[in-house]
């Protein structure tokens, strides 16, 4: 039995006669200290499905596990790092991370929590802004306190969704290396979620592929045999590279044109040409009104020059 | 041979307190009816000016840019232009966007006609089932989709992209680029598409001009793309020039583009590589 595990879960939304069927049959399974990243359009349900895992949403069909036992709601064994951030504006950094830690080690003394906070801070190179609020740190400041928040409640995985997706090519470069440093210190077992094929190829042992939607699934699993260190600069340059990201794009990319090609229906383009706007235009258009020009109407004439 | 569209010495100087700032410095490009040209450099290095002086939307102060044999004076529907962000309008629906313009360039035309063209863009685009949904209810790929109907619609003579894909993710981008290439490949409207993308570029277009570094920004260099078409991106990238091609782009991108070694044009026999058709 897997660590983390998903199996035959459907999930929709909408009353019965408006109903989107998100995700359809989804089976995956995560092993201890794996690495995984899941890729996939915008709107295809890849919050749904990490929802899922996190215990925010329950599928209608299928189950969910963790560690062989269903997971009924959150639980601060699951850390989870949004897309938005999501930290309390009216809190400080240590605030922000102090709460977390506070709620999950009740047992512990107010020093050891301190120094619980104070760690995972300095884990992720914010010891200077401690006392800043939210609103004072810079897009990519702020998900390290969210990353930093999700490690110090000792989660045993870390969900990631879509972590880096609102930030510049250069502080999302910057955080591709520490959540790489991170599995590698700490050995965690992280589920990534992303739009971005690269971006999985870099960090994940194994990517998955979610079809576009609606009724999104989960496609077979490519293993990124990719030997770790890995540079972001030369691993382009490496042939498994090319092969691992044309595989996913090109069956991403198919799974989106397959949904579009259902649509039958006889379209018509008029063989007309553009008027010429530059021209006045009839005063009165209705008297002695002619047609747009026909395509077809067009005379071409072979015009023999003489040398 | 006359070419189709010819920027001639174009220039681009803005007045400023400490004298003329030159942007951009005597750029010459003559494009073939029908050819797709890519325009790579860093950003801020004058792309996008020489892009909106094609356009119409900022006013040329040396040279000119000659369409067809006239010179253009300001902007008009013979250019399509499809923006970085979509720019609809929010209160209309994708249809009417489009048909916005259509009933502008089409005034003679029945309005049965005007709205089959309508359809046809938006449905090609992929939009078959969404085109009566207002801009908010739409992704922003969708929206872009709906920026590219808009500009194909007219049936203009010239396509002017500026980084249409660059507020996309990857795959939405990968997606977006086949739906412009299928359309293109269909139309064969002359294109001139700002990117910093050097994979995009070499996907898309038949030249690639890489820019030089602003102020004064001209052309550096101008590399052929000679993959047979239609395009498919597997076949692009496991192509044999392709590693060379890409390494010569980059290299420029990361050395060459510094140094303001102008580019020396070719008798024109040689320098206009014709579209592969």
């Amino acid at each position: 039995m897997a660590f983390l595990e998903i199996e035959r879960a459907f999930k929709g939304y909408g009353p019965k006669w408006d109903r989107t069927e998100v995700l359809a049959d989804i089976n995956l399974e995560v092993e201890v200290g794996e690495f995984v990243a899941i890729v996939g359009f915008s709107g295809a349900g890849k919050t749904t499905l990490i929802n899922l895992l996190s215990g925010l949403v329950t599928p209608d069909r299928g189950a969910a596990r963790f560690d062989g036992k269903p997971i009924t709601g959150p639980g601060p064994e699951r850390g989870i790092v949004f897309q938005n951030y999501s930290l309390l504006p009216w809190l400080t950094v240590h605030e922000n991370i102090a709460l977390a830690v506070d709620q999950v080690f009740p047992q512990w003394t107010a020093a050891q929590r301190r120094e619980q906070v104070g760690k995972f801070i300095a884990m992720v190179n914010l010891t200077p802004a401690a006392g800043k609020l939210p609103r004072e740190l810079s897009g990519g400041m702020r998900q390290r306190v969210a990353v930093a928040r999700s490690l110090a409640m000792g989660p045993k995985v870390l969900l990631l969704d879509e972590p880096l997706s609102a930030l510049d090519a250069l502080t999302r470069a910057n955080l591709q290396d520490q959540i790489t440093r991170i599995k590698r210190e700490d050995d965690t077992t992280i589920l990534l979620i992303t739009n971005d094929p690269d971006e999985a190829i870099l960090l994940a042992d194994r990517v998955i592929p979610l079809t576009a939607g609606p009724n999104a699934t989960l496609g077979m699993s490519v293993p990124v045999t990719i030997p770790r260190p890995r540079d972001r600069k030369t691993i382009a340059d490496h042939p498994d590279f090319k092969r691992i990201r044309l595989e996913l794009v090109e069956y991403l990319l198919k799974s989106a044109h397959s949904r579009k090609a259902t649509l039958d229906r006889k379209l018509v383009l008029p063989d007309i040409e553009p008027e010429d706007l530059s021209l006045p235009r009839p005063v009165l258009p209705w008297i002695g009104r002619r047609g747009p020009i026909r395509r077809s109407e067009i005379k071409t004439a072979v015009v023999e020059v003489e040398k | 041979m006359r070419a189709y569209c010819e920027l001639s010495q174009l220039g681009k100087t803005f007045p400023s307190p400490k004298g003329a700032a030159v942007i951009v410095k005597d750029f010459n490009l003559k494009m073939q009816k029908g050819e797709f040209v890519c325009l790579i450099g860093h950003s801020g290095c004058g792309k996008s000016t020489v892009l909106s002086m094609v356009a119409g939307l900022s006013s040329v102060t040396e040279g000119g840019i000659i369409l067809l044999g006239k010179e253009l004076t300001g902007p008009g529907p013979d250019r399509g232009v499809v923006f970085q962000s979509p720019s609809l309008l929010p209160w209309l629906t994708a249809f009417e966007n489009v048909m916005l313009g259509i009933n502008q360039v089409f005034y003679t035309a029945s309005k049965a006609e005007r709205r089959q063209i309508a359809d046809y863009y938006l449905t090609v685009v992929g939009l078959g089932d969404a085109m009566h949904k207002r801009p908010a209810e739409l992704s922003q790929g969708m929206r872009q989709r709906v920026g590219i109907a808009r500009a194909f619609a007219l049936k203009p003579r010239m396509l002017l992209l500026d980084e249409p894909f660059g507020m996309l993710d990857a795959l939405t981008r990968y997606e977006l680029q086949q739906v412009l290439l299928d359309l293109w490949r269909t139309e064969r409207i002359t294109a001139l598409m700002v990117t910093h993308d050097v994979d995009e570029s070499l996907f898309l277009s038949d030249r690639i001009v890489c820019m030089t570094d602003g102020p004064e920004a001209t052309i550096g260099d101008i590399v052929p793309v000679s993959f047979p078409r239609p395009r498919n991106r597997k076949a692009i990238m496991e192509h044999a020039d392709y590693a060379p091609l890409r390494s010569r782009l980059m290299q420029f991108l990361e050395v060459g583009a510094h140094d303001r070694i102008p580019y020396v044009a070719l008798p024109a026999s040689q320098a206009s590589v014709a579209a592969s058709v």
